[in-house]
């Protein structure tokens, strides 16, 4: 379970392209592509491994000035959790 | 993702060579007639048209593609155009510096097959001493540092051993575990009298299946294709004709799917004198069967045509005779009473042998 002081990564099966059609970053794995909403591509950027989730959250709250605190980390959590789940994001041990 | 076609992956199929005899393989059966194979250049040239089309991801199949030498100069050409790159192979041969050639030449994924859990029965499907080896480079491709798929076909024969297919998957730290029940085209419906499970078996199968994805949700991706004999509605094949996928044959023809050179009155092109824009765009092939307009009843007014694409027609080609009729697995199919029949005969379960893939035609 991905949570606020977790560190996630993109998984080593997963890897992001540009779509050449309609320019939006898209997560590719094996047989399979998902297709990320500008938001979602600006969170999953910042899966390096190196950020934790309150850090990206931090990094989106300058930029959503409009959205409160707890929304934007929980939204954030929701994100990366389904995609934890779907095993292309996990947590660096 | 609108709904005008747009291909996403190639399924690049660089020969029919292959050192396995596999009873449910997927190629055509006539595959001598396909021995002139396309070189290396030419490859290259048709990743990148295919990216340029929109396409990204690659998947490197056949037969066995590691029996052509060029594998890392395709997978090179493909990582400089950004597409993701899986290689399919049954892992004979595939030595452990082959493995780090193609890790350095950037392959993504690593798909090995493996047909049982113990290796006489799996070497018995393959028709080739084959399982150790399998394993060897699966734990050579982990400790790589690859991502490992790991890809069972399912079967009357190892539906049963489910549980330990998992077990042995878990145990080789794969990342993803593809359960596919066999697709009864090529080789596989030859041999359908000895590969076909009852419902009970296949009930039993997901069942378990279904336990694995849930139990181990975070850490290995579970899925489970389902035997679509045992359907009520057809397969979305290849997510409509000529609508995702573009297929290119060993000696270069450009299909919609795996087996579409098999079905009468239709004609390809070759990336030998084509371009892929030109045939994807234009080909009277790829328009065939591109969305509803050729569609008969009951497709034709039914709501699912949407969602299925009137299923797969190199099925209903080859179980009525006729590439335009709804596919035979849909139980609003006229000719339905062909898979009740085959239902009916693997719950009779009369003994059958197998009739091993070769590159002569079989009869």
């Amino acid at each position: 379970m991905i949570s606020a002081a977790s560190r996630p990564q993109l998984a080593a099966k997963a890897r992001l392209r540009r779509d050449r059609r309609t320019d939006r970053l898209m997560i590719l794995y094996p047989e399979k592509g998902i297709e990320l909403s500008p938001t979602a591509a600006e969170i999953v950027r910042l899966c390096t491994g190196e950020n934790t989730v309150a850090e990206i959250v931090e990094r989106l709250g300058a930029s959503y000035a409009t959205a409160d605190r707890a929304t934007i980390e929980r939204e954030v959590l929701d994100l990366l959790n389904g995609l934890a789940d779907r095993c292309l994001i996990e947590e660096r041990s | 993702m609108t709904d005008e076609p747009r291909p996403y992956t190639l399924i690049a199929e660089l020969t029919y060579r292959c050192p396995l005899r596999c009873v449910y393989c997927s190629n055509p059966l006539e595959l001598d007639r396909h021995r002139r194979e396309l070189d290396t250049a030419t490859w290259l040239r048709v990743l990148a048209e295919a990216e340029e089309l929109g396409v990204v991801q690659v998947s490197l199949t056949g037969g066995e593609p590691c029996v052509r030498d060029d594998l890392e100069e395709i997978v090179a050409g493909a990582r400089r155009l950004d597409l993701y790159t899986n290689l399919a192979t049954s892992a004979v041969p595939l030595p452990r510096e082959r493995l780090e050639r193609l890790r350095r030449a950037g392959l993504d994924n690593v798909q090995i097959s493996i047909q049982d859990v113990a290796a006489k029965a799996s070497d018995e499907v393959a028709g080739l001493a084959s399982f150790e080896r399998k394993l060897e480079a699966a734990r050579a491709a982990k400790e790589i540092g690859f991502p490992l798929t790991l890809n069972f076909v399912l079967h009357r024969g190892n539906l049963q051993r489910i549980g330990e297919v998992i077990a042995l998957a878990e145990s080789l730290d794969a990342d993803r575990l593809e359960l596919a029940n066999t697709q009864y085209v090529g080789w596989a419906l030859l041999n359908r009298a000895a590969l076909l499970p009852t419902r009970e078996q296949l009930d039993a199968a997901r069942h378990t299946a279904a336990a694995a994805r849930e139990r181990l949700k975070g850490r290995m991706e579970v899925l489970f294709v389902t035997a679509d004999y045992y359907s009520q509605f057809p397969k979305a094949c290849m997510d409509g004709w000529g609508r995702r996928f573009i297929l290119i044959s060993p000696d270069g023809l450009v299909l919609p799917c795996h087996a579409a050179h098999t079905l009468p009155g239709l004609s390809f092109e070759n990336v030998r004198n084509r371009s892929l824009a030109e045939v994807w765009g234009s080909s009277p092939s790829f328009a065939r069967f591109r969305g509803e307009d050729w569609m008969p009843e009951p497709c034709r007014s039914c709501e699912r045509r949407t969602v299925d694409f009137g299923g797969c027609r190199c099925q209903a080609f080859l179980l009525t005779g006729d590439a335009t009729a709804t596919d035979p697995v849909c139980s609003l199919s006229p000719h339905h009473h062909a898979i009740e029949s085959a239902r009916a005969e693997a719950r009779a379960a009369v003994p059958a042998s197998f009739v091993y893939r070769s590159m002569k035609a079989a009869t």
